[in-house]
């Protein structure tokens, strides 16, 4: 089978190895220490790691189509915010009467607003399954309409990239728009239960942290498992020579399509988690800014590797949450140098100082190569 | 009871104050000569002083008689003080309950002068000075004033000038002294001004004869009065208003569908400005300058700084910002391309994100070094107002002076790839590099030229868009999408489909715009280049050739 | 060896004598601001940090607070919404501080409120706002609109003779709802529906070329007309640039602008502006000897001769002047004690006045209408009498009519339906939490 085949993997075992150990720490050194020890970590901290975590499954899904397909996808925030608006609905459908204006059904901002009754694309939001499945669908099916139409008419390279950037940017419009009943700019805030539990208490913001964790390792497997199979090396033979793949006979644009909508709907996984530990979701995350910034993440941890995706992503986040506090004004010096230095001196990122390291000892046998540096864009 | 566009209590006697103005008029050289020869002892006993006392004493509800005061006293200083208040100039000192006129109002410290001697008398910390209020309501009626006097100006312009803006302001008062100068007026397009002024007071009063005067008028305070008049109780009237207004509202659209055009074009001219460097660099080099938005940046910060540098010379500084704009964003363009995107040859998404980094860079350096803050660029004289070529269309010079800017450039630019040196030798190199170097061109000086000059040409839109919208930090990221589009849309490599490009997305924005809001247009836009590139994956003009496979 | 002992030794000696010194003095006040120093917003804020960090600066020359030094606690939010709650957390959780000065647009406060909420913290919002809300732990010292929007409505109502109305702004909430309840209650002064244009545009338009002409041709109807502008920051340089070259003047159809300010003139051209119009609470020109000290005050820390001062920063100073005053009465910073304590401080304005804490945490101000000068300064036309009190929840929205907020007890509710006589849901869960 395809999904357990990257369980025997060497790579995979570390990275689920680390990944878990990593949850188990954190959730013993959260429960099990008193608040005024050194190694406490504070729910503030726990919330910190699980944004890191849903960053990292985004950047996976980007390495996914970037790394093992070749499509610089600058639009994945898009599927990410969706994913994240599908989760808003949900729980702004659970605050039910408690809302300032005790509407059972409406939302704060719509009560505010006059409207009268609930557009019929709320509809449904406030059952969990039906929310749940639409954190899948939505992103899914956007990215199956946009990749329809984009791999069949085969843009590719650069023109795919500005398109993917276009339409995140006329996303985050269209979402800015107080019209559309997603609350404009003010977007969806003030969530209060999922799935019965209080947001609002520590425990589900550790229940939350170790779901995200659990998605991770989850998307990992998924992602991996897909590189590996035959599937897999179709995509990474598209990625470097689409031209050929397709005189050999492969349909290369079902094989794009396939993997950019389980790319999207890793994404909107990972924004569904990522709202009910932040507490907002607002247009701002369809900003084209965002999306060229996780692509960075991937690039700093290194191409076609998955897990220097999530290195990459854990990193920087950090790395930006530390720098905001102590010097605010250097921390935009820092990203736009990163984003210099890495492409120019250390275009196989973190992941790929690793791997030459380790080279000298083992050969990799099951890895597929990294992406050539020159790849062809006709 | 119909609305009056200056309710009756607020008008004073201005019969009085143009008979007033008149006789001062006449008296004016005796008056300048002893003005001049006014020792400054005799202030005391200037009546001037007591006539500005007053309207700084005076509560608001009788600054009118305050001001009637002043006209009618035949002063010669008067329009010069009612200039000073009408532009918040006069205050009053706290302690000596002396009235001044500030000269400077900036800072803590200001600069004021004697308004009945002239003399200048430094600066006073503003703590010391009280102003003497004035709003708009006042000002409205000061404008009035000071246009009736210039109805007697001997430059025709100022006369037409002031005659319109007597329209929609005169009021019973004003219709005797009004007739008279139509009586002495031999300008034809004064006169037409008066009669038209005239007209739509006669209108306001149920004059029927005043209706076909009006019936031509396209100017907004004529269509105002025949609205009016149409909800009139007079149903002669109603009707006969009615029919003129059809025969302007036909008028009036075709004058809109111009106005629609023009909006259009000079949008496309922004978006072909900001757009135009980027085809040179993207289409020509394959490089993806995500900094372009900073380089455009850079221009509009370099207008500043020469405005900075010339102080109340904003025209000049705007014309020498021209060839240092180019200057500038080409330099930081080699800095660019020398540090960075040459070691990234034939890696397009490699340069998209080292260059994203500058331009966070750029941004960052530029709120470090000079501002957070936007900046203030002055617009010149000559690029205020409008070009006017009726009463119902105007084409704002600011924008047209764009639209002319960005069709130059073009030209320019295609002139130094047709027809120069460099531009045989970037063809040649964008064609087939290897064949290129084999003949004798240097590959990396012409990628520094063309770089340069891609660099350069944003550096000129960023000076023109400092005269369109705000100079700050965040300038470049507004630009740097739509260029993208605007240039994919074109055509990669081709300057004439980005020209045809960026005109176009400007005239459906703008069609757009009104039927379905900016929002929503800038959406569809947006939706309909991305269902166009599925259609069409290489633009609007396609290169051809081998270059196509490059 | 021996060196690398007398290092050790040394180190912790200072360290030693360190924690001796701070069990000598007792713990400062921390203060937290929280507002966006990068990012697009960091035009607007970051002046607002200097201001409290200056605030604070002259508190402690003058001694302090109850014995004990302040402190401030910056962070940087980097105008990120998700990011204002993580770091509204860091200050409430990790830096444990006893106040906070922070936020600017609303989204920025909608995502910090329950944060601050579920840890009890102490906010201090000091931009004007949307109203519609009324929480236990936010201090709303900026405008609410019956304290901006209606006075100036009726202001060009009565004393300009407007009839006709233009209400364009930017696609957010504040506009939105400052419009919807200037709609209705322009209806109630029986303005007719097609007198009234409503207009929104994205944050940062630019091209205003067809709504100014729209605007134009509305004002051609043949009555007076003004336009109420909640057009938001970047956009209004282009707007304003437009209505000159279009040949609109203030004499012809005024602009009255809510979100224009000495700080958004500083980086226009106010030549062809000049006679439009802003309503505010406060102007830099204001003529007193608080607002004078208080300019010199800001140009000595800033070190910028040509540094304005501006509505949000009067807000912060009446804020931070009200904390300590609560503090002082509290005898403490416990946060429920100053809560209880803060309703009913007065303390002075900048305008010569006072201004007071109400029970819907909203307090007292005077509304000035200001013309626009050519030296980008604002000289006062108008003002109300009187001060006027916030009001949390607006009489002209059908939805919150009848809703009133009172956190003294025993009501202490944000939102009491007078109508049913209950608390709404929200706090009414609030209150039963904290009575288990």
């Amino acid at each position: 089978m395809w999904l357990t085949r990257p369980l025997r993997e060497r790579s995979t075992q570390i990275f689920l190895g680390v990944l878990f150990a990593a949850l188990a720490i954190v959730t013993f050194l959260h429960v099990a220490m008193p608040e005024d020890s050194a190694l406490y970590v504070s729910a503030y901290t726990v919330t910190l790691l699980g944004k890191y975590l849903c960053y990292a499954l985004l950047a996976v899904a980007v390495d996914l189509v970037w790394g093992y397909l070749g499509i610089l996808s600058l639009g994945h925030g898009a599927f990410f915010a969706i994913g994240g608006y599908a989760m808003g609905m949900y729980l702004m459908r659970q605050i039910g009467d408690r809302g300032t204006y005790g509407d059972p059904i409406l939302p704060d901002f719509m009560v505010f607003l006059n409207w009268q009754e609930l557009p019929w694309y709320w509809l449904g939001f406030d059952m969990a399954w039906f929310a749940f499945i639409m954190v899948l669908l939505a992103p899914g099916l956007l990215a199956l309409v946009f990749g329809f139409l984009a791999f069949r008419s085969r843009v590719t390279g650069v023109y795919l990239s500005i398109i993917t950037q276009a339409l995140t940017f006329a996303l985050m419009l269209a979402f800015f728009r107080n019209e559309m009943g997603f609350g404009g700019n003010n977007g969806l805030t003030d969530f209060r239960d999922i799935l019965g539990f209080n947001l609002r208490t520590d425990a589900t913001r550790l229940g939350l942290f170790i779901a995200t964790g659990i998605a991770l390792a989850i998307g990992y497997v998924i992602c991996r498992g897909i590189v590996t199979s035959k599937l897999g090396r179709v995509s990474i033979a598209c990625r470097d020579a689409e031209a050929r793949a397709r005189f050999l006979g492969y349909r290369v644009d079902r094989v794009q399509l396939f993997v950019f909508v389980v790319s999207a709907m890793l994404a909107g996984v990972a924004g569904a988690l990522y709202v009910p530990q932040v507490g907002i979701i607002n247009p701002s995350e369809f900003s084209p800014l965002f999306s060229i910034e996780v692509v960075v993440w991937v690039a700093l941890g290194g191409r076609a590797t998955l897990y220097g995706a999530v290195i990459g992503a854990v990193l920087v986040n950090y790395a930006k949450t530390v720098f905001t506090g102590v010097m605010p004004d250097a921390w935009l010096f820092a990203l736009g140098g990163l984003f210099v230095l890495v492409t120019v001196f250390l275009p196989k990122g973190i992941a790929g100082l690793l791997a030459s390291r380790r080279k000298g000892k083992q050969d990799e046998q099951d890895t597929p190569t990294a992406p050539s540096t020159t790849e062809a864009t006709a | 009871m119909l609305p009056r566009l200056s309710p009756p209590q607020l008008a004073f006697n201005r019969q009085d104050i143009i008979m007033s103005i008149l006789r001062s008029l006449t008296l004016l050289l005796i008056a300048l000569v002893s003005v001049l020869s006014l020792p400054a002892s005799a202030q005391e006993d200037d009546p001037g002083k007591a006539l500005l006392n007053n309207l700084a004493e005076v509560p608001a509800s009788r600054v009118e008689e305050a001001i009637n005061a002043i006209v009618s006293s035949g002063d010669e200083r008067a329009r010069g003080w009612l200039e000073a208040y009408g532009n918040n100039r006069l205050s009053r000192i706290d302690d000596t309950g002396q009235v001044v006129i500030v000269l400077n109002n900036r800072g803590r410290d200001w600069e004021i002068a004697n308004p009945l001697t002239g003399e200048n008398m430094g600066e006073m910390s503003r703590r010391e000075l009280d102003r003497i209020a004035i709003n708009n309501r006042i000002r409205g009626q000061l404008e009035g004033i000071l246009a009736m006097l210039d109805l007697n100006a001997t430059d025709p312009d100022v006369r037409e000038a002031s005659a319109q803006d007597m329209m929609g302001k005169v009021d019973a008062s004003l219709v005797e002294p009004l007739e008279a100068q139509l009586e002495r007026e031999e300008n034809a397009s004064v006169r037409n001004r008066i009669e038209e002024a005239l007209a739509i007071y006669r209108v306001g009063e149920g004059n029927l004869e005043a209706v076909d005067v009006l019936a031509g008028s396209l100017h907004p305070r004529a269509r105002a009065a025949l609205n009016e008049a149409v909800r009139s109780d007079n149903p002669a009237l109603a009707d006969k208003a009615e029919q003129a207004l059809a025969s302007i509202e036909q008028k009036l659209k075709l004058n809109r569908a111009a106005e629609t055009l023009y909006f259009g074009l000079s949008l496309g001219s922004v978006l072909v400005l900001a757009a135009i460097g980027l085809a040179i660099t993207f289409g020509v080099m394959g490089v993806i300058n995500m900094a372009h938005g900073e380089l455009i940046m850079l221009g509009a910060y370099t207008t500043w700084g020469m405005q900075q540098l010339l102080p109340g010379q904003p025209g000049l500084a705007l014309i020498f910002s021209i060839p240092a704009g180019f200057l500038v964003a080409a330099t930081a363009g080699i800095i660019i391309e020398r540090s960075v995107i040459q070691f990234l040859k034939g890696r397009p998404l490699e340069t998209l994100l080292a260059t994203f980094g500058i331009s966070l860079i750029l941004q960052q350096l530029v709120r470090t070094v000079i501002s957070p803050q936007n900046r203030t660029v002055v617009t010149p004289e000559w690029m205020s107002g409008s070009l006017v070529i009726n009463d119902a269309l105007s084409l704002t010079l600011n924008r047209l002076y764009v639209l002319a800017f960005a069709l130059i450039v073009f030209a320019a630019l295609m002139m130094i790839m047709r027809k120069t040196r460099l531009g045989l030798e970037v063809r040649a190199v964008t064609q087939n590099r290897a064949m290129a170097r084999s003949m004798g061109i240097r590959a990396t000086r012409v990628d520094i030229m063309t770089f340069a000059l891609g660099s350069g040409v944003a550096g000129l839109a960023g000076v023109a868009l400092s005269q369109l919208t705000n100079v700050g930090p965040n300038l470049g990221q507004n630009y740097i999408i739509d260029s993208f589009m605007v240039v994919v849309f074109g055509g990669v490599g081709n300057l004439w489909g980005t020209l045809i490009a960026g005109l176009s997305l400007g005239t459906i924005n703008q069609l757009l715009e009104p039927w379905a809001g900016a929002v929503l247009a800038k959406i569809i836009v947006l939706v309909f280049i991305i269902l166009f590139i599925q259609k069409r994956p290489k633009g609007l003009f396609p290169q051809k050739g081998r270059a196509a496979e490059g | 060896m021996t060196i690398r002992k007398h290092v050790k030794l040394g180190l912790s000696a200072l360290a030693l004598s360190m924690s001796l010194n701070a069990a000598a003095a007792e713990d400062p006040i921390k203060v937290g601001i929280l507002h966006s120093l990068s990012g697009t917003m960091a035009i607007s804020e970051t002046v607002l940090k200097d201001t409290v960090e200056m605030l604070i600066a002259k508190q402690n020359a003058e001694g302090g607070v109850l014995g004990r030094e302040l402190e401030a606690v910056v962070v940087d939010p980097a105008s990120n919404w998700p990011l204002f709650a993580e770091k509204a957390r860091e200050l409430l959780a990790q830096e444990k501080v006893d106040v906070i000065f922070g936020n600017w647009t609303s989204v920025s406060r909608k995502s910090v409120l329950p944060v601050v909420e579920e840890l009890n913290g102490l906010l201090f919002y000091p931009v004007q706002y949307e109203g519609e809300e009324s929480s236990e732990n936010v201090f709303y010292t900026g405008a609410a609109p019956n304290q901006q929007a209606i006075p100036a409505v009726d202001y060009l109502m009565n004393n300009i003779g407007v009839e006709r109305w233009v209400l364009a702004g930017t696609d957010y909430v504040y506009p939105r709802t400052t419009n919807k309840i200037l709609e209705t209650y322009l209806m109630d002064q029986g303005v007719a529906k097609e007198d009234i244009m409503i207009n929104y545009t994205p944050f940062g338009h630019s091209d205003w070329q067809n709504i100014v002409s729209d605007i134009k041709r509305f004002g051609s109807a043949g009555k007076k007309t003004a336009v109420v502008s909640t057009i938001n920051g970047d956009a209004n340089v282009p707007f304003y640039r437009e209505l000159g070259n279009q040949g609109i003047s203030a004499s012809d159809i005024p602009v009255v602008a809510f979100s224009v300010g000495e700080q958004e003139l500083s980086g226009i051209d106010t030549g062809p502006l000049v006679g439009h119009l802003a309503a505010w609470n406060y102007f830099m020109s204001v003529d007193s000897d608080a607002n004078y000290d208080f300019i010199d005050q800001w140009i000595e820390h800033t070190g910028n001769e040509e540094a304005v001062t501006n509505d949000p920063m009067e807000a912060h100073y009446i804020g931070f002047n009200m904390y300590i005053e609560a503090v002082k009465k509290a005898g403490t910073t416990d946060v429920d004690a100053v809560k209880d304590a803060i309703i009913g401080v007065s303390v002075p304005n900048l305008t010569g006045g006072y201004a007071t804490m109400m029970p819907n945490h909203h307090i007292t101000k005077p509304v000035l209408i200001g013309e626009i000068q050519d030296n980008g300064q604002f000289s006062v036309v108008w003002e109300t009498p009187s001060t006027v009190a916030g009001d949390a929840w607006s009489d002209f929205l059908p939805g919150s009519r009848d809703l009133i907020a009172d956190w003294r007890k025993p009501m202490f509710c944000g939102s009491f339906n007078t109508a049913t006589g209950k608390c709404g849901a929200s706090a009414g869960e609030m209150a039963a939490e904290e009575a288990e």
